[in-house]
């Protein structure tokens, strides 16, 4: 049993590993922004699946812990002059300490109650960022130029983001690993399986719950930091794309929630989709309500996403997929 | 004799609804407890009451020489009280073992991983559900469930066990199976209060009994006076085939 299991952590490294060195192989740069799109969307879905997928806790608004980590970061790297790692690491943190603070809080809330109180916090951390002028108020900041140098140029800083978040989207797949295989992890599934029979066994769940929502924000706030170095701009209206957030909740679900597999497989699965439909002139403009259908369809049809559905019909990934 | 739980004067309401009054009542170590009464009586509610899921607005809780009134149900499982829902909550999606784990892992002995899975095999052995193990335990049939509610409360290695209508659906012999492992369990030193409508079982089964009418405490004592308290055969004549079981006692 121990062996099938980390089997499954091995099959969802390898197929994150097997994505991410083709642009590495290749030395190609436009592969490169593809596919960093899609080790940030694992991250981000891995980061959500803790919440959503091992919790039970459906959050439409994730997207601000992206969000406040870039703009964390960036303001750390262009007004502090701090190197990029230590950014990226304080916007985790940024992010792991909002979560903190807010999930006692919003966290006694169920269902659809806490689904739009996180909605609520990601439009009020807008506008805060809207009218904070440190951060640049409405028109955001954009990042000093020269700060590439200390990185050997631009086009070196962005293979150095791409290998960062090569990086952190393996240790996104470990960490949920991990979770999922601990004790900690069982009071999360405990939870997301009767919140109330959990806590008549022992379960302390406002801890267990906030600690989970405080670990599916630091590496969205990480990765945050990353995405608007490379971009080198942040504004507002970019930061906190409330699509972005429900496409993240359709890649979770579509790859399987609480599967370690699941958020890797819905990522190149989506993105793969979202591609074709960004170069269709039919679906060009609706790719968002092509997301919201194809939600539908996934909750009406395989609501154990592709990751359940491949363990339904070959007995034998049941047991070997994580 | 010490006293494990020491319950006076809880008065629980619903709205206008008067679920419990004044109950009260002490709990040696090592007893069995058997709280009958009709339906809608306020039993499952005293559980409620008792393990911290409800709080009473009159009256206190001592447990284990500590006042406990107010504390939260996790505070109390911590501190080696567990229980069985009388409509079982099987946790879906998750294994027979795991939901047992979760009992070993978070209760009194607070367990990791590997030592509790140790326990829960044990404990699955102990109620018969062993080769149900790796499967859902949304998959088990109700008896079933109610061995794995049962299973998981053992598993926390409680000091007080409280038991909500185990034998409920159970035939015949699957009835005698659960009375002989409740049994058992007292044999393990822990302190029951079993909520059961099986007059029979009860009057075998239980060191005492006290028995609930409309959130009210109308009878306590040994099942020898219980059955032939007159207040006892009156609560029960709205039923009549509760009361006939009772009668046939005697
Ligand atoms: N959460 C609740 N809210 C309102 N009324 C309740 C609640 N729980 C129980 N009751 C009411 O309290 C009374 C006692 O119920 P219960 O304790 O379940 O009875 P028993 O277990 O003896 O059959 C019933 O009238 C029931 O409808
Ligand atoms: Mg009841």
């Amino acid at each position: 049993m121990k062996q099938l299991k980390s089997i499954g952590l091995w099959v969802s490294l390898l197929a994150v590993a097997a994505l991410g060195i083709g642009p590495i192989a290749n030395h190609s740069a436009s592969l490169r922004e593809t596919i960093y799109i899609i080790m940030q969307v694992i991250v981000l879905a891995a980061s959500l699946n803790i919440l959503l997928g091992f919790t039970g806790y459906v959050s439409f608004g994730h997207i601000v812990f992206f969000g406040l980590g870039g703009y964390v970061g960036l303001y750390l790297i262009n007004a502090q002059d701090w190197p990029l790692w230590s950014a990226a690491l304080a916007g985790g943190l940024a992010s792991g300490l909002l979560a903190f603070l807010l999930g006692k809080a919003i966290l006694r809330l169920r269902g659809a109650y806490f689904a739009l109180a996180t909605i609520g916090i990601n439009e009020a951390v807008r506008a805060f960022t809207n009218n904070f002028d440190p951060f640049g108020g409405p028109i955001g900041m954009t990042l000093n130029f020269k700060v590439y140098n200390s990185y050997g140029g631009a086009a070196n800083a962005l293979w150095m983001a791409y290998y960062a978040v090569f990086a952190i989207a393996l240790l996104a797949v470990v960490l949920n690993f991990v979770v999922k295989n601990s004790k900690f992890g069982l009071g999360l599934m405990a939870i997301r399986e009767d919140e109330g029979a959990a806590e008549v066994m022992g379960v302390i769940t406002p801890n267990a719950k906030t600690w989970a929502f405080v670990l599916s924000a630091i590496l969205p706030g990480i990765v945050g930091t990353l995405f608007f170095f490379k971009n080198g701009h942040i504004e507002p209206g970019d930061a906190f794309r409330l699509d972005y957030s429900i496409e993240m909740l359709v890649i979770v679900m579509l790859g399987g929630q609480g599967s370690v597999l699941g958020p890797i497989l819905g990522a190149a699965g989506y993105e793969g989709l979202r591609n074709y439909l960004l170069t269709s002139p039919l679906f060009k403009n609706i790719q968002l309500s092509v997301a919201g259908a194809l939600l539908l369809v996934i909750v009406l049809f395989i609501p154990a996403g592709a990751v359940g559905w491949l363990r339904r019909r070959v007995p034998i990934f049941g047991k070997v997929l994580a | 004799m010490t006293v494990l739980l020491s319950v006076q004067g809880l008065t629980k309401q619903f709205g206008g609804l008067q679920a419990l009054t004044q109950i009260t009542f002490d709990l040696p170590q090592g007893q069995i407890l058997g709280l009958i009464g009709p339906n809608g009586a306020g039993k499952t509610t005293l559980f409620n009451v008792i393990n911290g899921v409800y709080h009473p607005e009159v009256g206190r809780i001592i447990f284990r020489d500590k006042d406990v009134t107010g504390m939260k149900s996790y505070d109390l499982a911590h501190m080696g009280m567990a229980r069985t829902h009388q409509i079982v909550r099987p946790l879906n999606e998750l294994t027979v073992r795991e939901n047992v784990m979760v009992g070993a892992c978070f209760g009194r002995e607070n367990h990791n991983l590997g030592k509790a899975a140790g326990i829960a095999d044990e404990v699955l052995g102990f109620v018969g559900l062993d080769s149900r193990a790796d499967q859902m335990a949304g998959s088990l049939n109700v008896a079933q469930k109610k061995r794995l509610e049962m299973a998981r409360a053992l598993a926390a290695h409680p000091y007080l066990l409280l038991l909500d209508e185990v034998l409920a659906g159970l035939n015949p012999s699957e009835i005698d199976g659960m009375v002989q492992t409740v049994r058992k369990i007292r044999e393990q030193g822990i302190t029951i209060i079993m909520i059961e409508h099986l007059m029979k079982a009860m009057m075998n089964v239980s060191d005492r009994i006290i028995v609930l009418d409309y959130g009210e405490q109308i009878a306590d004592g040994t099942p020898h006076e219980i059955a032939n308290n007159p207040r006892v055969i009156e609560a029960y004549l709205g039923d009549s085939s509760l009361a006939n079981q009772l009668l046939e006692e005697e």
